[in-house]
């Protein structure tokens, strides 16, 4: 910890976030009401958004929450006023659709408004910046992402969250949400293994044929540098053909729309990564511990699976969490050339002007790419305890 | 780079240029994917002008994240700025995955269909790449140079700019880079939310069914991001080259 500085016992980053939550409790719109799901909304302020006695207590907790900042150093003390925050927003918000909402009227749409998403944003920057200062171990971190989403699965189940609209959006679409769901993380997940089988054993012949080093990143590199919409569309052209002229391809699913070309195309993206970081990892294993292996006597193959790939998969790791990472983002692109995913509902959110269908793909896709950082990130620092 | 490399470029580049000027040569070539005469050459505008169209809004809304970003890395690398310094680590973490067209896809209900929601997302999640990166230029410049500059009675004002932003230039050139890469794509996607660009060429084609338009379209974005991509290298090179050290330190 920094000494506190003499005369300021202000923390800069608490006040500013302090700052936030009074801007977000007094001059902004807690949620929005609209008539019906097309029409433009209008700003419900916190108190006229909740019974009068709700609206204090929230008021006061979010109040509260904002001076800690300001005013504790202490990141444990921080992150629970941060977690008391959430706790009394994330139920309020579902609360007030229910308040809001005239009985027996289903065209009525409550959403979050500026309000709640500056407190949510405020709220989660403090616990952020307190796990930051807290310096969790892998495990400690895994265990916090579960938590977290144990909380917002509990407040999705408990149906305390029901009358808001994007879930009404959800519950028209109930069937369709996980059938993309399952489509988005195929897609995702499908070309990650695909580039795995195919990118390490690349990547181990570009360690040892240095020639081809040079030239294999090179053209992969290209790869990386054409926009995913432009890929997908490049590659429907030759996969059209395929399908026109083989039956079997045709057979087989592979067609020039669809998921066949978002497949590959993802495919391509995560070469790159995966190759150069399995070349970069077997670099810099030490030649000593290499040459150590071979006077023991270890063949070849053993001292690349005993030796060199456990010291280089940390680096290897590294590499599938750019990729994960980049293809749970990418896959939403897909939608446009009819691939399915999540994107299906942003594309089509976009088209009907209604922004909880596009949240309704957006959050989903944060919320996955989210969780994948994290778990890799814990992935790769347990790998480099034990390398 | 060697001399094939330059003479493939220089082809490209060619290749492009031509074709965005004059595409009507090359309707042959694209004849053969249409069906029931369906027009083999985009025809509801002027690629020229979508390019450039398209280049603007990288440019402008590059140039935009290149300012806030690297005055946002020298801020929380002050000492007046420390405080944030471990939490706008974390952020830059976390925007990363955000996938842009969430960024483009919010933003429209907030200012409406057009350029706008395209400039917001491509500045957006164009200040991550170079705010990363002047991070970590600005935090691996050695102490003992700073010590030696302040030794040499130069003021914080003077250590920043002659010697802690000339011996980041290069790593903050290639967050340029990065940027400028993957606005392009963003751009592209802009084209769903009606921003002018060349990804109408490629939605025009998959709407009607024209492969003829999406090869056109895809292979004119591919070959621009690829020449753009490596122009930048190039002049990475050349300021790394500048400063004294092997290119590759610094990528």
């Amino acid at each position: 910890m920094r000494p506190l500085r003499s005369g300021l016992p202000l923390d800069p980053l608490g006040s500013v976030i302090a700052i936030l939550i009074g801007v977000a409790l007094l001059a902004a719109p807690f949620v929005t009401y609209r008539a019906n799901r097309i029409v433009s909304g209008e700003g419900r302020m916190l108190a006229e958004a909740l019974p009068v006695l709700v609206a204090a207590a929230v008021f006061a907790v979010a109040f509260g929450a904002g001076l800690a900042a300001a005013l504790i150093r202490n990141p444990l003390a921080r992150l629970a006023a941060a977690l008391v925050g959430l706790a009394a927003i994330f139920p309020a918000v579902g609360l007030s659709a229910v308040f809001l909402t005239p009985s027996g009227n289903s065209f009525a749409r409550i959403s979050p408004s500026v309000g709640f998403w500056l407190l949510t944003l405020s709220f989660a920057l403090l616990a952020a910046d307190s796990l930051t200062r807290l310096r969790l171990g892998p495990w400690a971190r895994l265990a916090a992402l579960a938590t977290a989403f144990g909380a917002v699965a509990l407040l999705l189940l408990s149906g305390a969250w029901d009358g808001l609209s994007i879930l009404k959006e959800y519950a028209t679409r109930s069937d369709s949400f996980w059938r993309e769901a399952r489509q988005h993380l195929f897609l995702a997940l499908g070309s990650l293994a695909a580039a795995c089988l195919v990118g390490l054993p690349l990547g181990m012949l570009c360690h040892r044929v240095r020639a081809l080093r040079a030239g294999i990143l090179q053209a992969l590199n290209v790869i990386q540098t054409i926009p995913s919409i432009a890929l997908f569309g490049l590659l429907m052209v030759p996969l059209g053909t395929l399908a026109a002229a083989s039956p079997l391809a045709a057979g087989l699913g592979i067609r020039g729309i669809g998921a066949a070309p978002a497949l590959l195309a993802l495919f391509l993206y995560s070469l790159l990564p995966i190759v150069a970081n399995t070349v970069l990892g077997l670099n810099q294993v030490p030649a000593v511990v290499v040459d150590a292996a071979r006077g023991m006597g270890l063949s070849a193959r053993q001292r690349l699976v005993q030796i060199e790939i456990p010291l280089s998969l940390p680096i290897i790791l590294a590499g599938i969490r750019i990729v994960l990472v980049q293809n749970l983002g990418l896959a939403t692109v897909a939608a446009l050339i009819g691939g399915g995913g999540f994107g299906t509902f942003v594309f089509q959110g976009i088209g009907q002007s209604a922004i909880d269908l596009v949240l309704l793909g957006a959050i989903p896709t944060v919320a996955l790419s989210f969780a994948a950082a994290i778990i890799l990130d814990a992935a790769t620092e347990l790998a480099k305890g034990s390398a | 780079m060697s001399a094939f490399s330059i003479l493939t470029r220089g082809l490209a580049l060619f290749m492009l240029a031509v074709f965005i000027f004059a595409p009507q040569l090359f309707a042959f070539a694209f004849e053969p994917l249409t069906a029931n005469n369906a027009p083999a050459i985009y025809n509801q505008g002027s690629l020229l002008s979508l390019t450039l169209s398209h280049l603007r809004i990288v440019v402008g809304a590059t140039l935009a994240s290149t300012v806030v970003a690297v005055a946002l890395g020298i801020f929380v690398t002050r000492p007046a700025g420390l405080d944030f310094l471990p939490l706008s680590r974390s952020l830059v973490n976390v925007g990363q995955t955000f996938p842009p067209i969430a960024v483009l896809a919010i933003a429209v209900p907030l200012v409406g269909f057009g350029e706008k929601p395209t400039f917001i997302a491509l500045f957006l999640y164009g200040l991550l790449p170079i705010f990363e990166n002047t991070l970590s230029g600005l935090t691996q410049v050695s102490p003992l140079t700073l010590e030696a500059a302040k030794g040499m009675g130069m003021s914080p004002r003077q250590r920043l700019f002659q010697i802690e932003l000339p011996l980041a230039l290069p790593v903050i050139l290639t967050g340029i880079r990065l940027s400028v890469i993957i606005s392009l794509g963003t751009a592209t996607i802009g084209s769903t939310v009606a921003a002018k660009g060349l990804g109408e060429v490629i939605i025009a084609g998959l709407q009607s069914n024209n492969v003829a338009f999406i090869l056109q379209g895809g292979l004119v974005v591919a070959l621009l991001a690829v020449l753009i991509h490596d122009g930048l290298s190039v002049a990475e090179r050349a300021v790394a080259r500048r400063l004294g050290r092997p290119a590759d330190e610094t990528t």
